[in-house]
């Protein structure tokens, strides 16, 4: 939040062990007060390694694929940043994406409604489905690690049901609701509209977080819910706001989902569950709760995608992709618990 | 800065009981706070401090007994309420977020809009205007060595978040500080420099409720001390009129005290 210089307060006592921070104590302060710094410089220092590995990865045509393929875990990644801002966790982001895709496509092929209203239906399908979570986790007091395990199978077997198992073409849907995978022309690139869609949310929800009271309770929340309550916050209604728009956001990686994959099944992102915590974990959120930015869940899901991409065009098996894909969450996360040792 | 005795108290618990269960924590408990005064609260472990803290609070209910401000009966329907009629509480695990910034916290919980459409349509918050009061209400105490008001409270020493969460109190009180052993958690220098806090926010005209079992502290400090015992005011003294030693005595129940006049507190002018 702070743009200003980096923390060095003179300490109210003279502790000598504070005087003068060796680089490394510098450095540790330095990524506490700017969280976006160590995803930036992966990304960069990524982006470089695969521009040297793979010719043609920096083409204007690979760059559009990866942001074609991250748009939808970017999306689902920012609703799973909210939450684990509050200290909790979804599992069930995939699983309300998939099956808000299916209704959103049901919506418009059974029932008949038109494209904007059965889009509407969907993303009114997501907030429901994180209601029911904010619900179990503030009402019913689960763990949001078990509460969302719990909604993950059923979500998924409701979505299951709903579709009969099979998959509902996109060609059949109004155009609209296939539009996010379309692209338009911008300096001889292809930029999809999803990307687009991606990056007026990060800006919608970093905002909202760092420019208004929803956003401090938020944070202050995910920091400590005892201390929240006390100052006059309404940490329940918080808990559960939170969860709802994030249901609300999977609802539009599912309308993302049906352009970019032109198909609602439910099949497909099986693995966003945990494609969305990864973005988020990568970006540099805390599981603790409290830290974390939306801008550097973007950046954590571009980091994935640039990996993926970069390893295939290497020519690298894809398991090895998702080897690299795992060092760097465990990566992630010790660095934050090496950032977080310092202040608490 | 003196006293007046015979003022009307600012606030006032007239035989407050309250009962957890089988355990009766407060059995008819008297308080009084004079406008300007330190008055501090000890006792033993379960003498009810701490239930009658969170009484004045609003943090907790009572189940008998009754509360008078300035003179006029009130009841607090929760932490909230009573902070509306100027009683700010520092609690012991002072209530801060640590990843917030300085200003954010000061401002927790009663962050201030953006005038005009950016306020009312985009709820965006006035964070420069906030970041401004913050810095007046910590320079006006004294503590703007804390220099970087954007700098997160993780970031800051046990001595400095008490001060924050000090400053939070006295900017948004106009009648009442509580204080929840605000020196408990920390070392000989920074409990010096919020006893000096304390004393400013006293001697800025806002009267302190100070709870603590650090006895030097409380005869540094307190105008008078209200010893509570097994769920009683067990008598009212003055770090003048009592020594250290007789304060535990009375606190433990080794000495005993004639509770009505002393505890009277128009006599102890003259004590």
């Amino acid at each position: 939040m702070s743009e200003q210089s980096v923390a060095t307060a003179p300490p109210a006592g003279k502790d000598e062990h504070r005087q003068s921070p060796p680089a490394l104590v510098r450095l540790r302060i330095l990524m506490h007060d700017k969280p976006i710094l160590g995803p930036l410089v992966v990304l960069v220092l990524s982006l470089v390694v695969f521009s040297l590995l793979a010719d043609n990865f920096l083409s204007a045509g690979n760059l559009s694929l990866i942001t074609q393929q991250v748009m939808v875990i970017g999306i689902a990644g920012l609703g799973q940043t909210i939450i684990i801002l509050t200290a909790g966790i979804d599992l069930s982001a995939g699983a309300v994406a998939v099956f808000s895709a299916i209704v959103m496509a049901k919506a418009a092929t059974d029932l008949g409604l038109p494209g904007p209203l059965a889009i509407l239906v969907g993303l009114l399908c997501g907030g429901v489905c994180g209601a029911l979570n904010g619900a179990l986790v503030v009402r019913f007091r689960l763990p949001p690690f078990i509460a969302t395990l719990g909604t993950l199978s059923v979500f998924y077997a409701l979505g299951l049901y709903l579709s009969g198992g099979a998959t509902i073409r996109g060609t059949d849907m109004p155009a609209i609701m296939t539009a996010m995978g379309k692209s338009f022309s911008l300096f001889g690139t292809n930029v999809s509209y999803g990307a687009v869609l991606l990056v007026v949310l990060v800006a919608v929800v970093s905002y909202c977080l760092l420019y208004t009271s929803w956003g401090r309770h938020v944070h202050a929340v995910g920091d400590d819910v005892q201390a929240a309550g006390l100052t006059g916050i309404r940490t329940g209604r918080v808990l559960i706001s939170v969860y709802i728009v994030a249901g609300v956001l999977y609802g539009i990686a599912a309308w993302v989902l049906i352009g970019r994959t032109g198909a609602a099944s439910p099949q497909s992102a099986s693995t966003l569950n945990l494609d969305s915590i990864t973005a988020a974990v990568i970006g540099g959120a805390s599981l603790f709760g409290g830290r974390g930015r939306v801008l550097g869940t973007f950046v954590g899901a571009l980091i994935v995608g640039v990996f993926r991409n970069g390893l295939a065009l290497a020519g690298v098996q894809v398991l090895w992709q998702d080897f690299a894909v795992g060092l760097l969450i465990v990566g992630a996360v010790a660095l934050d618990q090496w950032i977080r040792k310092g202040s608490r | 800065m003196t006293v007046d005795r015979t003022a009307t108290p600012i606030l006032q618990a007239r035989n407050i009981t309250k009962s957890y269960g089988q355990v009766q924590a407060l059995r008819g408990v008297d308080f009084d706070i004079l406008p300007g005064e330190i008055v501090a609260i000890i006792g033993d472990n379960g003498a009810g401090k701490s239930t009658l803290i969170k009484c004045l609070s609003g943090a907790v209910a009572p189940d008998s007994g009754e509360l008078l401000l300035d003179g006029k009966p009130v009841t607090f329907a929760g932490p909230k309420a009573s902070r509306e009629q100027g009683i700010e509480t520092v609690y012991q695990t002072l209530a801060v977020a640590p990843s917030l910034d300085i200003a954010s916290n000061l401002f927790l919980g009663r962050e201030r809009r953006r005038p005009g459409v950016l306020g009312s349509v985009f709820r965006m918050l006035d964070v420069k205007g906030m970041r401004k009061d913050a810095e007046k209400a910590l320079s006006d105490l004294g503590i703007l060595t804390v220099q970087n008001l954007g700098q997160a409270v993780e970031t800051l020493s046990g001595g400095q978040r008490q001060a924050v969460a000090v400053a939070r109190a006295e900017a948004f009180s106009s009648r009442v500080v509580i204080l929840d052993e605000p020196t408990a958690a920390l070392g000989v220098r920074e409990s010096g420099k919020v006893l000096d806090l304390i004393r400013q926010v006293r001697d800025r005209g806002l009267p302190v409720v100070l709870i603590s079992h650090n006895m030097p502290h409380v005869f540094e400090l307190a105008d008078r001390i209200h010893i509570q015992r097994l769920g009683r005011r067990a008598a009212v003294v003055t770090p003048q009129s009592h020594t250290m030693n007789e304060a535990v005595a009375i606190m433990t129940g080794a000495m005993q005290v004639d509770t009505t006049p002393s505890a009277d507190a128009a006599s102890l002018s003259k004590a």
